[in-house]
């Protein structure tokens, strides 16, 4: 790691004040991508502003036909939520399902979609159930968030302190992982509503992206039977050592259908 | 058996401290005035070093001095344990293996420059200030390219990339029996490259005392007196009596941690350069560059067999990757710990393989668990199984119909061993009945209604161990001799102290050893201590490898102590006022039968070392006594492995349903330990049949290099297994034992693999090569549709 000052705000102004005033200020939250990366020197800053004692920034509520979960909510605590279970029990499971145990227990909500890793799970239930992200300064649709590769519409400086979640009829999520980081290699979030049905998928594409076709298959009829022929082009697909883009084309086809039948289609 | 004895499973007396993290490893030792050192890498596969300039970093904060190839360039190249000859006599071709790199970068990772600093930090940061100017070239990658007569060449002065062609058996003898036979099996196949991964990564420390001009090395290591006769001899002219080795807690080994590594010498000769210790650690990512990896063969094999599905003979033809420098043991693995085996359980009476070693732009190769005979044992087991599916052959009674029968033991092979006993039969079948082998059928009718594929597959293997007879291994090329030394001493109030050149790294050896100590001098476990991996304490040892630590290493401790359970009759017999040939030693007691005259062995202990009623004109006091023990043949452990597994055809998914194993160890010493060692085994084996993958690209960069990319199995991985043993001892050592480290890497890998091709027969899948991540096996699938 190359030297940074270690700030820790107890407040959201705090930080905020914190992150303005510093060089190169970066925030810390669980630190699982993070950290690694400064070890390895791909990642510097002149000052490490940790949110760990920003207690604002924690905690899970359900109200109004929403689900609200803090930016420093750990995955561990969203997975063992039985709040979330009930109302989102997808989204109960798919952060049980991140990484492993130690990943869940350091890693955040607000770190895991502020990084937006292509491969990262929360991408898909933000916008498999057309979530808002609320930051210091605004609010922004889920559809509008994820904006390509690592890349987010987070402005300089800006701090998530929240992400709703609009509570469906009925969700499932169905990940096929990475054999070595436990990543998705595909992940399917499925979500019915009465706004309509959404069909997001992470881990194929540079960023999550929706299905449109699965959606308009699932809005006529809601099995998994309807998007069993429903393939995606693997054109602007990734492909890496452990999958080519053509075998997760079939692999969204494939965590689809099971993410509907979780979702009990 | 006693409470304690062989064949008890007493508790791991060493994991009490490494449970509780108070084990003593390398990096936490810290000397007094310590410098720390970091490793400037080569970025490329393959470069020209046109110049280094280490002006800035010299100046950086903390820093201490900054040694390149140049600084080093009176000392001797890393050398090469292993000397193999090609088919025409010829001695292989042996490029230096620089220190540190010589005007050109050969793998990723080669090491470059070394920068010394007060603090990890410090060092790192200044290396990052050295401007290398590398000349980048075409890197050699692809084993079947480097063999073209237009490959670039990984070193210049050898013109080839073939370091040696190499070649067992008669060709002309084989080929006339392809030519007779009524079938041939043959098939291609890789087996894949692993990268080792010990959970603790090397590191050594390298100590200088001015005053006496000892030099010190703490090192990550299995075999510490082997790094002093290395490094001392070869490397830095430093004598044996001025140069301690010392491996403390080693966290794994795995083979990985056998050879001598570049940051041993540059840690040992930095310190008495600067005149203060210096210490190195690996951190994980310069692990997968750094440490040698293991396997990597691209192979052809053939089998002839009779209208009655009955071997006839066996030809091979593999290219086995060296990496970019001869590591110490790399020669020998795909020669004589390969070719050697192909004989596998079977009575194939005529067999012809043929080796070459090939050099690439990639990290070094060499032993990784099991050696040579994992590579040996997969295309048997996988042409076997090839073999019975074209004859419309059960895959047992195939195997069972080419045994070596047991009364055929001592049984030649046609490539060079004797194995001396085994009953394969014994095995298969014990392991058939754990698996409900006749139950296959209805398992496979119910997987298939639920929308899966079950596929069962078999392996009987078998590994040479307990290596290795000297004479033997001289005359095929090893440049040092294979034997253990030991010394038991027996302290004034009757503890025992054990001195072994075995080392343990994950093994248990101060649990097993004691055991066997306990039970030869009836002594209480507790009264033993277990001494290892430090040159200064221990008389001599080739260390640990090749499943040899019980089979040698305890042979020499057995034989240590005939020689105490000796000298103590003599000072009973004056003690008893009997005659010498009248006392036997039974229950650590020194008894004249019949009569009620006994010394206990602690009495006898005392009085060797307070001699006042002692036979001092024909006796030395005092009760120490050292064996070096170099073993008659090699141990023949060996054994049937029964795989199923269910597929998921839309994903391609593995599942490993159950796993039944059934091992031939000879005697063992703690059931407990054993069955650790097979679990640990087929855990690594499964990991290379479903998971592990080195991968290089093009320019020969590492793609797979760390645990993001790199699969390591984990426990969710594996199923629970099944494991059990018969017993036919080992008849040329005295405790009867073959040796259990090494098998369940061996004897896993074609077991996963026939059961995978077994269940995707039924969609026309029969290529499929490791690991079956499910890409592949989906990709395997699609294809077969296809066609
Ligand atoms: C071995 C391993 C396996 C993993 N497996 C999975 C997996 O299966 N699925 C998955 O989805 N993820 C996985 N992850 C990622 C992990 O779960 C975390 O989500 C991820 O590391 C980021 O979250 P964090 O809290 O650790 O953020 P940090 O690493 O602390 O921060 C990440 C980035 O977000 C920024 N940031 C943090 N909080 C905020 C905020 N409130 N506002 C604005 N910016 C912010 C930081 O400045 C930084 O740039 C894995 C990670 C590891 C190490």
């Amino acid at each position: 790691m190359y030297a940074f000052d270690y700030k820790s705000p107890s407040s959201l102004s705090e930080a905020a004040d914190m992150l303005q005033s510093s060089d190169d200020g970066v925030l810390l939250a669980g630190g699982h991508t993070l950290l690694p990366t400064m070890k390895q020197r791909l990642a510097s800053a002149s000052d490490l502003i940790d949110l760990g004692g920003v207690s604002e920034l924690r905690g899970i509520s359900v109200s109004g036909g929403q689900v609200t979960i803090g930016a420093m909510t750990t995955h561990a605590e969203v997975a063992a939520s039985s709040e979330v279970a009930n109302a989102i029990a997808a989204l109960a499971d798919l952060a049980g399902g991140i990484g492993d145990p130690q990943v869940r227990n350091a890693g955040t909500i607000g770190g895991s979609i502020a990084n937006s890793d292509p491969s990262a799970d929360y991408p898909a239930a933000l916008v498999g159930l057309g979530a808002t992200i609320n930051t210091n300064s605004r609010s922004i649709a889920a559809d509008d968030f994820f904006t390509g590769m690592f890349d987010t519409a987070l402005d300089e400086n800006e701090i998530i302190t929240q992400v709703s979640f609009p509570i469906p009829d009925a969700a499932g999520y169905s990940k096929f992982p990475n054999p070595a980081s436990r990543y998705a290699v595909v992940g399917v979030f499925v979500s019915r509503s009465s706004d309509g049905v959404r069909v997001a998928v992470t881990g194929a594409g540079p960023s999550v992206f929706r299905v449109a076709e699965m959606e308009a298959a699932l809005a006529d009829s809601f099995s998994a039977a309807s998007v069993a022929g429903i393939s995606v082009s693997d054109d602007d697909l990734n492909s890496d050592i452990h999958a080519s883009a053509e075998y997760r084309a079939h692999l969204v086809t494939v965590m689809a259908k099971r993410a509907v039948q979780k979702a009990g289609g | 058996m006693s409470g304690t004895g062989i064949g008890a499973s007493v508790r791991r007396t060493e994991d009490l401290r490494f449970v509780r993290g108070a084990g003593k490893y390398t990096d936490d030792m810290n000397l007094l005035g310590q410098t720390y050192a970091y490793i400037l890498r080569s970025p490329h596969a393959h470069a020209t070093i046109n110049s280094i300039d280490t002006s800035a970093a010299s100046q950086g904060d903390g820093v201490v001095a900054v040694f390149t190839a140049e600084d080093m360039a009176a000392i001797g190249g890393i050398p090469c344990g292993w000397q193999v000859h090609s088919k025409d006599g010829s001695p292989m071709h042996e490029p230096k293996h620089p220190v540190l790199a010589e005007g050109k970068v050969r793998h990723t990772g080669d090491p470059v420059a070394v920068v010394i600093a007060e603090s990890r930090s410090q060092a790192r940061d200044a290396a990052e200030s050295i401007e290398v100017d590398y000349g980048v070239l075409p890197a050699v990658v692809d084993m079947n390219d480097a063999v073209t007569a237009d490959s670039t060449s990984v070193h210049d002065d050898v013109g080839t990339n073939i370091c040696y062609d190499w070649a067992l058996g008669d060709p002309e003898v084989v080929d006339e029996a392809f030519s007779n036979a009524a079938h041939v099996a043959s098939l291609d196949l890789v087996n894949n490259r692993l990268i080792p991964n010990a959970i603790e990564p090397r590191c050594a420390i390298g100590d200088f005392d001015q005053a006496t001009g000892q030099y010190t090395l703490h090192t990550t290591s299995q075999n510490p007196h082997v790094i002093r006769l290395l490094m001392g001899a070869f490397v830095l002219g430093v004598p044996e009596h001025k140069l301690r080795v010392h491996a403390p807690d080693v966290g794994g080994g795995f083979g990985s941690k056998i050879f001598h590594y570049a940051e041993e010498i540059i840690v040992t000769w930095a310190a008495a350069q600067l005149n203060r210790p210096v210490k190195w650690t690996a951190d994980r990512s310069e692990s997968f560059i750094s440490d040698a990896h293991g396997r990597d063969h691209v192979t052809k094999v053939e089998l002839a067999l009779d209208e009655d599905g009955k071997f006839l003979a066996l030809r091979e033809s593999t290219l086995a990757n060296m990496g970019a420098y001869l590591s110490t043991f790399a020669p020998c693995i795909p020669t004589y710990l390969h070719g050697t085996l192909l004989a596998g359980q079977y009575a194939t009476p005529v067999i012809y393989c043929e080796v070459k070693a090939v050099f690439t732009n990639t990290v070094p190769v060499d032993a990784y668990r099991g050696a040579g005979r994992p590579e040996a044992t997969y295309l048997l087991e996988r042409i076997v199984q090839v073999a019975a599916d074209q004859l419309g052959m059960d895959p047992a009674e195939i195997r069972r119909r080419n045994f070596i029968q047991p009364d055929q033991f001592p049984y030649q092979t046609p490539v060079a061993l004797v194995y001396d006993t085994g009953d394969y039969d014994a095995s298969l079948s014990k392991a058939l009945d754990s698996a409900d082998y006749a139950g296959f059928a209805a398992r496979k009718a119910s997987s298939k209604a639920a929308g899966k594929l079950r596929g069962i597959g078999i392996s009987s293997y078998i590994e040479a161990c307990g290596i290795a007879p000297s004479n033997v291994v001289g005359s095929l090329g090893a440049r040092a001799g294979l034997y253990e030394a030991a010394t038991i001493r027996v302290n004034p109030t009757g503890s025992v102290s054990v001195l072994t050149g075995s080392h343990s790294h994950g093994q248990g050896h101060e649990t097993t050893f004691a055991q066997v100590v306990s039970e030869k001098l009836g002594i209480d476990f507790d009264s033993i201590e277990i001494v290892h991996g430090d040159t200064d304490k221990i008389p001599f040892g080739m260390g640990t490898y090749g499943s040899r630590s019980i089979a040698v290493g305890g042979t020499a401790i057995v034989n240590a102590l005939d020689k105490i359970i000796a000298k103590g009759k003599k000072i009973a017999a004056h003690l008893l006022e009997a005659s010498e040939a009248d006392i036997e030693f039974e229950d650590g007691q020194f008894v004249v039968p019949g009569t009620d005259k006994a010394k206990a062995f602690g009495e006898v202990a005392l009085t060797a070392y307070v001699p006042h009623q002692y036979p001092l004109e024909e006796l030395e006091p005092g009760l120490e006594e050292t064996a070096f023990y170099d073993p008659k043949n090699f141990t023949f452990p060996a054994g049937t492995y029964v795989c199923e597994v269910e597929v998921d055809p839309e994903t391609g998914v593995v599942d490993i349903a159950s796993f039944h194993a059934t091992d031939d160890f000879g005697t063992i010493i703690n059931p407990m330990i054993v069955e650790g060692q097979v679990h640990g085994g087929l855990v690594q084996g499964i990991g290379q049949a479903l998971l592990e993958a080195a991968c290089y690209d093009d320019n020969g960069q590492l793609l797979s290099g760390s645990y993001m990319d790199y699969t390591m199995p984990r426990a969710a991985d594996v199923p629970s297994f099944s494991v059990d043993t018969t017993v036919t001892e080992c008849e040329h050592n005295p405790l009867g034992v073959k040796g259990c480290g090494e098998a369940g890497a061996i004897g896993s890998p074609p077991a996963v693999i026939n059961a995978i091709l077994n269940a995707l027969a039924e969609v026309g899948v029969t290529e499929l090569d490791m690991p079956a991540t499910p890409h592949r096996v989906w990709q395997a699938i699609r294809s077969a549709q296809a066609s």
